[in-house]
């Protein structure tokens, strides 16, 4: 079977738009990928749209319903902050069977304020604050304090994560914030749920981002292969069982389970990576990650951050869109989003946040319940 | 009967209350491969085993396995409280409030030995009134 490329793609700015539809904000990033390709909606064969609050509500007929209703299949995408990762897998998968030459892919999502999470459910009496907590920081603060139990990481080494993302956005403009966090600004922020203070929670915010793939054939036809970047690997994994799973979702095992997968797919390793967009939705879960994608050996993620290896300029540059933490996290945009950037560095057109001579990248992204998305994308030319 | 007269209901299902005796917290074990879940069920996801599954009294002694103190909540929920993840002796991993010591990470200790306890789900009560019966972890001995 023949390679898979990414032939446009772009985001919109992430912000907060309560005045605009799902589908409108949706319809500019799509607009965007198209022009991006110097393509047309009709030139399309199938749209994969990825959104999660309004998962019933049929928003990539929507789009088109904004940019041209040609009458081609649409498959609605759900799958937690993995939703738009979900999209533009199914996107490559039916590109990679042969199925089509020219597809689509669009993530969208409008998010409230405040805390993700928790809320119970079920019957009788809510169980927030009584049965422990359900809110995402909370679950995620657990999550990093397993990585302190079993290695002696720090809050201080935690919160390191948000000072790098936040200088990383400052070089972004499509990130929601460009503001330099110091240490102790990130440390002594309001308390969410320790050791996860206020700014080293993802921001929930409006946003797009989409993607035109292309079979090879359809990339060498149209003469795109100049800004081309190809698929390597396309994995998505749900979570195995582990012992803990009933009252502590597991983001480690269903990452590395994908890690290693797209890996072997790629028939690369992790020093083989010029730049990586993971999901840092909450501070602790970076450091997690830089375990769990093979960037150093279990228990050395807190050297990692010390050191500045995962900076801009730094061995393996993470999160130089400025993450979760600061681009922002519109949830069923996420993982097309990330994908734009990594493909913006391969191309060699990140600006001043440019990864040098960056070659190939991976995107990482989990969807808590629980589903892992990753990409491997290499630089065509 | 009187409203005070009333039996609480359990918090969850898997929290039980006999008629005599102390309640207690009941999992589900595969004899298969001896995972244990909280909650009845009919098929092990560890394994796949079907019909395997059968109910054990959860010990009411554990060790902190980790925690988060968790600042701010949704709106009219207490904070600070401490959420906490039990591995309880035996098996069975449970997560609930730790109550009885200070919302201060330089008190409360990785791998601390708790016991479970059985109180009032501080004083919520549902739309027919009905008061509950809870779980949390304190500070036990080792």
């Amino acid at each position: 079977m023949s390679d898979v490329y990414v032939v446009g793609i772009d985001m919109i700015k992430f912000g907060r738009f309560p005045e605009r539809t799902v589908p409108q904000i949706g319809a500019q990033a799509a607009l965007m990928a198209l022009d991006d390709a110097g393509l047309k909606i009709q030139d399309m064969e199938a749209l994969y749209c990825g959104n999660l609050y309004q998962a019933n509500a049929m928003v990539g007929q929507r789009i088109l319903q904004e940019i041209g209703q040609t009458g081609m299949p649409v498959v609605n995408t759900a799958n937690a902050c993995a939703t738009g990762a979900t999209a533009f897998r199914e996107a490559w998968m039916a590109v990679k069977a042969g199925a089509y030459d020219l597809v689509l892919a669009v993530g969208v999502e409008q998010m409230g304020k405040g805390l993700l999470g928790g809320g119970g459910g079920g019957s009788g009496i809510p169980k927030e604050g009584l049965l422990g907590s359900g809110t995402m920081p909370a679950v995620f603060a657990e999550a990093g304090m397993e990585h302190s139990r079993k290695y002696g990481t720090t809050f201080e080494q935690f919160a390191k994560v948000s000072v790098k993302n936040h200088h990383h956005s400052t070089l972004n403009p499509k990130a929601m914030y460009q503001l330099e966090t110091p240490l102790e600004m990130v440390m002594n922020a309001e308390m969410i749920a320790y050791p996860n203070t206020k700014l080293m929670c993802s921001v929930n915010v409006d946003g797009s981002a989409a993607a035109v793939l292309a079979s090879e054939k359809k990339v060498k036809e149209l003469g795109l292969m100049k800004r081309a970047v190809r698929v390597r690997a396309s994995v998505l994994t749900s979570d195995p069982w582990q012992e803990r799973d009933l009252v502590m979702p597991d983001v480690n095992t269903c990452t590395r389970l994908a890690a290693k997968k797209a890996y072997e797919l790629a028939g690369i390793g992790p020093d083989d990576i010029d730049l990586i967009e993971l999901h840092d939705c909450f501070a602790t879960a970076e450091i997690l990650h830089y375990e769990n994608l093979g960037l150093c050996a279990d228990g050395e993620a807190g050297k990692l951050i010390d050191e500045g290896q995962t900076a801009l300029g730094g061995r393996i540059p993470v999160n130089v869109s400025g993450g979760l933490l600061s681009k922002g996290h519109p949830l069923g945009a996420t993982g097309i989003a990330n994908i734009y950037e990594v493909s913006t560095h391969l191309r060699g057109e990140a600006g001043k946040r440019q990864v040098p001579d960056a070659r190939i990248g991976l995107t990482h992204v989990i969807g808590l319940g629980s589903a892992c998305g990753i990409h491997v994308l290499e630089k065509v030319s | 009967m009187t409203e005070s007269s009333k039996k609480p209901l359990p918090v969850v299902d898997f929290l039980k209350i006999p008629e005599s005796g102390d309640p207690y917290l009941e999992g589900y074990r595969c004899k298969s491969c001896q995972a244990t879940f909280l909650g009845e069920r009919t098929v092990c996801s560890k394994c796949g085993t079907r019909g395997a599954l059968g109910p054990v009294k959860l010990a009411n002694r554990g060790k902190l396995y980790v925690y988060s103190i968790v600042h701010r909540s949704f709106p009219g929920i207490a904070v600070p409280y401490v959420s906490a993840v039990v591995d309880l002796e035996g098996g069975g991993t449970v997560k609930g409030n730790l109550i009885g010591i200070e919302p201060d990470p330089a008190k409360i200790r990785l791998g601390m030995p708790v016991e479970v306890v059985y109180k009032d789900a501080l004083g919520r009560k549902d739309k027919e009134g009905n008061s509950y019966l809870s779980y949390f972890f304190q500070p036990g001995s080792a």
